[in-house]
């Protein structure tokens, strides 16, 4: 194992942490991969050994979980995860024009990662959304209702090292590690953060109201 | 025409929905310290009575699955929250928890007192970074605020909760590849029997429970089961989130009363696109069977939309315009059915690995008429044979639209490749290069 | 016994009667109804099925349609075919397999075509070809013809689990047997499901294949101390059960059809388990074995050392004519020659060099790995012919306590603690005896019980294998045991005094002075049945045929007349030699002393010896060498007589349990048993030995039966040592065998080899630090030293284990010491 001293006590720490909200060890495997990308930026082969070491499992047993989950990622990936969906509904909005146009511009395909390092591109499965198509993801934040000629400029953006805010979320997109720090359940005081309800989601609510609908009847 | 019941969704537009404040001001909280004077039995029972029917898809009756729990033998039960949306076109439960993540809060406390639960589990897709963030702060929340922790408000009752997020995985969704999951395992489906009830996580009693199934409890216990049976319809009560997505010109979140029509939400939504006509839509996504317009006025109901060949679902309703090729959109689905697979039965794993190949052929228009005929044989030694409900949902667009589009299908054949203008259904404006054409496959 | 106990069972059992294919069955309640199909000879096609194996529903080839009677009585059909592995019966149930049904059928055909759209077509050049389950369904249930046009999934193959599994994964049906078996069954999950969907595969954590960025990591949960996947000893089980081609043995590999080979029944010659296999050979060479359904004794199961090791009789080493030293060189001749050289060089070699001097006896080695015959007729040969008690078949660590031990609570006692009671037991306490290392398929049937039974170690460290079997560790100081078992806490005291509960001890019990006294005295004061399970397989046999100093046959004692009396009667002999014996130390120095002048050595690794060996050969006027290959003590011989092995010869194995494992031929050659041999070596004296039949044997034990009334041995009264005050510099020595060594028997497997555990020394933190040990440790005696890595682990403190016979760790020769000894340990330089 390569960690050093300190990282491994942090590691070790959060994985404490971690455990402790479950009745049974093994529960914490998934929190604690995310946690492993948080410190690696991947679910190294280290964070596989340290991830058995704590919950008492072989490496196979941690790898077949790693393997299993598309949000783990096996190589060392970009500062962010661009993810353009195109499932069938995003795809036909037009998520396939804004994925050809994006990878083209970017210059690599699924599961690619740049060669600075920032951004690693992946073809998105639906991400519960649909009713922003075409949707893009960065870092797990939500980029509604993109165009090729959006989803080029928050990625330029992110290469330029500028921030950058998702349509629907904090008010700016995090790294990678931040991110996945979140995921294995560590707060980051962001959760006030946000850009305002999009119009899909209250367009029931609006209709309602001009329906005679208001707040509070019953 | 049917009113809109906005319930769940009430608060949305508050500034700062999210938070206790928030949700505590317009109420919230209050149908907690009524349903903890009461006995634990009389909440299962006004579920019961309330006939409020599992959100996630399935539409199993809530109050019976609680029900279904062996009695107590002082061992832990487990409420766990299935909050793993992925289906595609479901977009609600995601909404639910970004702007209000008290109501399930609210609902998932109320759940575990009724079913004698003392430590709850909230599993989160991990792809929604903001909304697990807004998760993790209002259970934070709760727990400040004495809804949360030992003897809550007085009760006696204790309850912890854990936020857990996933890691990409649709077939976490499935109850028991959920349980799988929680327990850091490959998300599988489990054998069953035993069900959760009886064996769920960590083998013990276990509720699964979809987020807007927990999170309409408070509002039932807030307003009386007769409030929630005067919605809806004879066996489907209540209201519901339908999701129009798509080909619609206001997509989003309609809260409604179950047998609303699409006809119905379609006038409060717009209507279709500007210049098109809806062509084909999924009643409650991508593992139901597809409607047409001839489906306008089915209730959307479990029963009448089950009548119809289809199933309720999620209520996400994809909608799709004239604009559309329904053999593209297929294929889509059945490459996201191969992609999500989990791998464990035949049927599934291979079936979806076959029929990717098929469909990805006659899109192309390298397929022949048999393809066609093998699409249907194919989804036959699926259908009905695979492990958990996955590999049937793969094979439901493939099926029902072989037989309301059979020709679309064999113009892809007879003309060697697909007949429509992609740009022409994308909501922006870009002409097609052949480049691209190819670029996507 | 069992079969009184099943009975009882069935009495109590609760029945369901369902219709199947139109045929009522009657079957326990909880049966599925895959197994309620084959109570009437219907078969129901299927892959991941395996009835040792928790049901699984993956593969979903077995479906069948099903109805049952709902609340009103009346017959529902179930909507879709229903998986007949995992569904259970219920009273009134019908079902109709494909036989029956076409719905079923059609479901079972269309499941194979899936199953085959992957699959590759080359049948003709895999190992699995000609009794493969797929194969043979694909020809019952497929289509002539693939409707597949499509691209195949194809993997580089194949893929190396270890140097003996491999895993071709393009032919995987990923039923997960092997998966489900090793974590259910064996306890080594170092293979998993990995990867998703269509891309799911079986595997190891290989980064490579997983296409993971990073170096292969090690560390306290890697593999072994070597970071070596899948190493198992149980591995091979999963070779067995692969239902299709995926999972080959290196060994097997390409080296032959099944329709090309003969099929033989026998027993294990590796471990006291007596595990039942099978052996397929081709013009007499062994190309493989397998594991034979035996519900009593192994089950399902074997180790990979009982279906691996079978290359050692066939090595070029292979003795096939009696050799006799002429001019200091060993050469061929023929077998009267032979027998006459041995006969006249025992005679002069054992006779008084003078008239007034006391002539040298003769002395008898016998391994511990020959069969019930065997030993009978090697004791028989030292008492009859040479008039000697002096022969002992424990080449090992023996003692006069561990002998009392065996001839008061072991000999003669027919079938004791059996496999399925050790089950059963509710508590088990080990001492001496690591399961996994040294039991074999003990280890399995003790983890078929995790859970429910509390097993409790005497050991210095909890091994991976205790660990595996969840086992609660009594830190104890090699030599230490029998204080260990006098104070066990009052908690396994209580555990023990449940009905069923047992103590084992092992083949290092006898190490250890009074722990078969301690064991005794736990089990009277607890009411805890004691089962003694020693390492070799001939061990039990030749306490059973008297091969050993003080006892004859039957658990008589030696040393009492009447016992000797009835012993000389059936032989029709005036008396037996009444001297007491020595055991295989005693007779090693003896020789080396001059006062042995003969030895009769069959089946012996020197280096298996603590005592010299080679002095006790050099002094010896005169060795015989009964032995299958051309081992140490045949070089040093001066007459050497070649033996059958196990394979070429009939026999019988008597298990831990008592059980005879009775074995015939499987490879018919022109070698012979020890037994015969040695029959007609007596001849040379004039002597009708009556050994020259394994039914002769057997029917002189039968007429001798047990020791009666007056003829046993008392039992042992041997104190535990006081501990001896720790010296600076040193540490005790704990040491054990790995089930995957290098003992004699496993040569010529390097596959095998392969998945063995790296040689490491283990200390604790603290001792190591005393000892300013770190990275490696040097661990000396007069004799010699031993340079290994050290694994600093949770143990005994002044104790450092290293393997007994592992690569680069080999005790008794370089050490000449055995565990308890005291032993000098500092860091490597």
């Amino acid at each position: 194992m390569t960690y050093d001293e300190s990282t491994l006590a942090q590691l070790e720490a959060d994985a404490d942490a971690i455990i402790a909200r479950y009745p049974v060890k093994r529960s914490a495997l998934l929190p604690m991969l995310h946690l492993v990308q948080s410190v690696d930026g991947y679910v190294s082969p280290d964070g596989i050994q340290f991830c058995a070491d704590q919950v008492n499992l072989t490496a196979a047993e941690v790898s077949a979980v790693a393997t299993f989950y598309t949000q783990y990622k096996r190589r060392p990936n970009g500062e962010y995860q661009v993810g353009v969906c195109t499932n069938t509904l995003c795809a036909v909005m037009g998520g396939d024009r804004i994925w050809d146009e994006l990878s083209e511009h970017v210059g690599v395909g699924h599961n690619e990662t740049t060669e600075d390092g920032t951004i690693t591109l992946e073809r998105l499965e639906c991400n519960a959304a649909c009713d922003y198509a075409p949707v893009m993801m960065v870092n797990w934040e939500f980029f509604d209702n993109q165009t090729p000629q959006s989803a080029k400029q928050v990625v330029d953006d992110l290469r330029a090292g500028k921030d950058v805010a998702p349509t629907r979320g904090p008010a700016k997109v995090c790294g990678f590690k931040e991110v996945s720090r979140v995921l294995a359940g560590f707060e980051d005081g962001r959760g006030d953060e946000d850009q305002g309800v999009g119009a899909p989601t209250l367009a029931g609510l609006e209709a309602a109201k001009r329906q005679g609908w208001t707040e509070g009847s019953k | 025409m049917t009113d809109l019941t906005p319930v769940l969704s009430a608060t949305w537009g508050s500034p700062k929905s999210w938070s206790i404040d928030t949700y505590t001001k317009a109420g919230g909280y209050g149908p907690l310290k009524k349903a903890l004077a009461m006995e634990p039995g009389a909440l299962i029972q006004a579920v019961k009575d309330s006939g409020l029917r599992g959100r996630g898809g399935a539409g199993f009756p809530t109050g019976m699955k609680w029900g279904f729990l062996p009695p107590d033998d002082g061992g832990p039960r487990y409420l766990v929250i299935n909050a793993d949306e992925s289906e595609p076109g479901t977009c609600k439960d995601i909404p639910t928890l970004l702007s209000a993540p008290h109501t399930l809060i609210e609902g998932v406390i109320i759940t575990s007192f009724a079913i004698g639960c003392n430590h709850a589990f909230i599993y989160l897709r991990g792809e929604v970074v903001h909304v697990y963030r807004r998760l993790m702060q209002a259970v934070r929340e709760a727990y400040e605020a004495g809804h949360l922790g030992k003897n809550i408000h007085g009760s006696g009752f204790d309850l912890d909760i854990t936020f857990h997020a996933g890691a990409g995985a649709y077939i976490c969704g499935e109850e028991t590849a959920l349980l799988d999951s929680l327990e850091g395992r490959r998300g599988q489906p489990r054998l069953k029997p035993p069900f959760p009830a009886v064996a769920g996580l960590y083998a013990r009693p276990t509720v699964v429970n979809n987020v807007e199934s927990v999170a309409s409890v408070p509002a039932i216990v807030d307003r009386g089961v007769e409030w929630f049976t005067g919605m809806g319809t004879e066996r489907s009560k209540g209201m519901g989130f339908f999701s129009l997505s798509g080909h619609v010109t206001r997509p989003g979140q309609y809260e409604a009363p179950l047998g609303i029509t699409l006809r119905e939400l379609l006038d409060l939504a717009g209507g279709i696109r500007a210049g098109h006509e809806l062509k084909f839509w999924t009643p409650g996504g991508s593992s139901t069977p597809i409607f047409t317009q001839d489906h306008l006025d089915t209730p959307l109901d479990y029963e009448s939309v089950g009548a119809a060949g289809s199933m309720l679902g999620t209520r996400a309703l994809q909608l799709f315009d004239d604009s559309t090729c329904v053999v593209r959109a297929v294929t889509r689905w059945t490459e996201f059915y191969k992609h999500e697979s989990c791998g464990k039965c035949t049927p599934c794993r291979e079936g979806t690995y076959w029929l990717t190949q098929i469909l990805k052929r006659i899109e192309g228009g390298k397929g022949t008429q048999a393809d066609i005929q093998q699409l249907l044989d194919t989804c036959d030694s699926i259908a009905g044979r695979s492990f958990c409900a996955l590999g049937d949902g793969a094979t439901s667009s493939i099926i029902s639209s072989v037989k309301l589009f059979r020709e679309e299908y064999e113009a892809h054949v007879e003309q060697g490749g697909c007949p429509f203008d992609r740009s022409a259904s994308a909501l922006f404006e870009y002409s097609e290069t052949p480049a691209t054409e190819e670029a996507h496959a | 016994m069992t079969a009184t106990a099943d009975k009882s069972a069935a009495q109590a059992v609760e029945t369901v009667t369902l219709t199947i294919d139109g045929t009522e069955v009657t079957v326990p309640k909880g049966t599925l109804i895959i197994r309620a199909a084959e109570q009437v000879g219907i078969e129901i096609p299927r892959f991941c099925d395996h009835p040792a194996l928790k049901p699984a529903g993956a593969c979903r080839q077995c479906l069948v349609d099903v109805a049952s009677p709902g609340p009103d009585g009346n017959l529902r059909a179930f909507p879709k075919p229903q998986a007949s592995c995992t569904m259970t019966v219920t009273p009134g149930m019908v079902v109709n397999t494909q036989h029956t049904s076409e719905e079923a059928d059609r479901a079972q055909k269309g499941v194979m075509e899936l199953l085959l759209i992957n699959h590759p077509l080359d049948c003709p050049v895999c190992d699995k070809g000609g009794e493969c389950p797929l194969q043979n369904q694909a020809m019952s249930h497929g289509r002539p013809e693939s409707r597949f046009v499509d691209v195949k999934r194809v993997f580089e193959k194949p893929l190396a689990l270890s140097s003996e599994i491999l895993l071709d994964r393009e032919r995987c049906v990923l039923c997960q047997r092997c998966t489900r078996y090793s974590k259910e069954i064996a306890g080594d999950a170092f293979i998993d499901l990995q990867n998703r969907g269509a891309m799911q595969q079986i595997g190891t954590f290989d980064e490579d294949v997983l296409d993971f960025d990073g170096y292969r990591p090690v560390g306290a949960a890697a593999e072994d101390e070597a970071g070596r996947a899948f190493s198992s000893y149980y591995s091979g089980n999963t070779v067995q059960i692969c239902p299709v081609g995926a999972l080959t043995s290196a060994a097997y590999r390409f080296r032959s059809r099944p329709f090309d080979l003969v099929s033989s029944p026998a027993i294990s010659e590796h471990d006291s388990s007596g595990s039942a296999i099978r052996i397929d050979h081709r013009r007499g060479a062994i190309l493989r074995r397998l594991a034979e359904h035996d519900p009593v004794v192994n089950e399902d199961w074997i180790t990979d050392k009982d279906r691996f090791a079978f290359a050692w009789q066939n090595l070029g080493d292979r003795l096939t004519r009696p050799l006799v030293r002429k001019d200091g060189e060993l050469v061929e001749t023929s077998w009267p020659e032979a027998l006459a050289a041995a006969a006249a060089g025992i005679r002069a070699a054992t006779a008084a060099p003078d008239e007034d001097e006391e002539a040298p006896g003769a002395g008898v080695l016998v391994g511990g790995r020959v069969t019930l015959e065997d030993a009978y007729a090697f004791q028989k040969f030292a008492r009859v012919v040479l008039g000697t008690n002096d022969v002992d078949a424990r080449a090992r660590s023996a003692s006069d306590e561990e002998q009392a031990f065996l001839g008061s609570q072991v000999a003669g006692t027919g079938l004791g603690v059996t496999f399925g009671e050790l089950e059963k037991a509710p508590a088990v306490v080990l001492v001496g005896f690591e399961a996994e290392d040294e039991g074999g398929v003990v280890f399995l049937r003790l983890r078929k019980s995790l859970g429910r039974q509390k097993i409790v170690t005497v050991a210095p460290y909890l091994t991976r294998g205790a660990q595996k079997l969840d086992a609660t560790l009594v830190a104890t100081v090699p030599g230490r045991e029998a204080s260990a078992l006098a104070d066990l806490p009052a908690d396994v005291r209580e555990t023990l005094a449940q009905p069923g509960a047992v103590i084992v001890l092992g083949e290092r019990a006898a190490e250890a002075p009074g722990t078969f006294t301690s064991a005794l005295d736990l089990a009277s004061s607890t009411g805890a049945r004691l089962a003694w399970i020693p390492r070799r397989a001939g061990e039990r046999g030749a306490v059973e045929a008297g091969a050993l100093p003080g006892l004859l046959p039957g658990g008589r004692a030696v040393s009492l007349k009447p016992a000797r009396a009835a012993v000389a009667k059936a032989w029709g002999v005036e008396a037996l030699p009444s001297a007491p014996g020595r055991d295989t130390a005693g007779i090693l120095a003896a020789a080396a002393e001059g006062r042995i002048g003969a030895l009769v050595v069959g089946g012996v690794s020197a280096s298996d010896l603590s005592g010299d060996v080679s002095a006790a050969l050099d002094a010896a006027g005169f060795v015989v060498s009964l032995e299958v290959r051309r081992s140490h003590i045949a070089e040093a011989a001066d007459v050497v007589l070649p033996v059958a092995p196990p394979s070429e010869k009939p026999g019988t194995f008597v298990n831990w349990e008592g059980r005879l494992r009775s074995f015939v031929t499987a490879i018919r050659t022109d070698a012979m048993s020890d037994h015969r041999v040695l029959d007609l070596l007596a001849r040379e004296w004039g002597v009708e030995l009556g050994t020259g039949t394994v039914e002769a044997v057997n029917a002189e034990l039968a007429s001798l039966g047990a020791a009666g009334k007056g003829e046993r041995p008392a039992a042992p009264k041997a104190k535990a040592p006081r501990p001896s005050r720790a010296v600076k510099g040193t540490a005790v020595l704990a040491t054990w065998h790995q089930l995957v060594d290098e003992g004699a028997l496993q040569e010529g497997e390097p596959y095998l080899a392969g998945t063995g555990r790296v040689a490491v020394a283990r200390l604790s933190r603290a001792t190591a630090d005393a000892l300013g040990v770190a990275g490696e440790a040097t661990i000396s005696t007069a004799a010699g030293s031993i340079d290994l890595p050290v694994v600093i682990t949770d143990m005994a403190d002044g104790v450092v284990w290293v393997p007994v016979k592992s690569p680069g760790s080999w005790v008794a020769r370089d050490l000449r010491v055995t565990a308890g000894a005291t032993v000098s340990v500092k860091g490597a330089a």
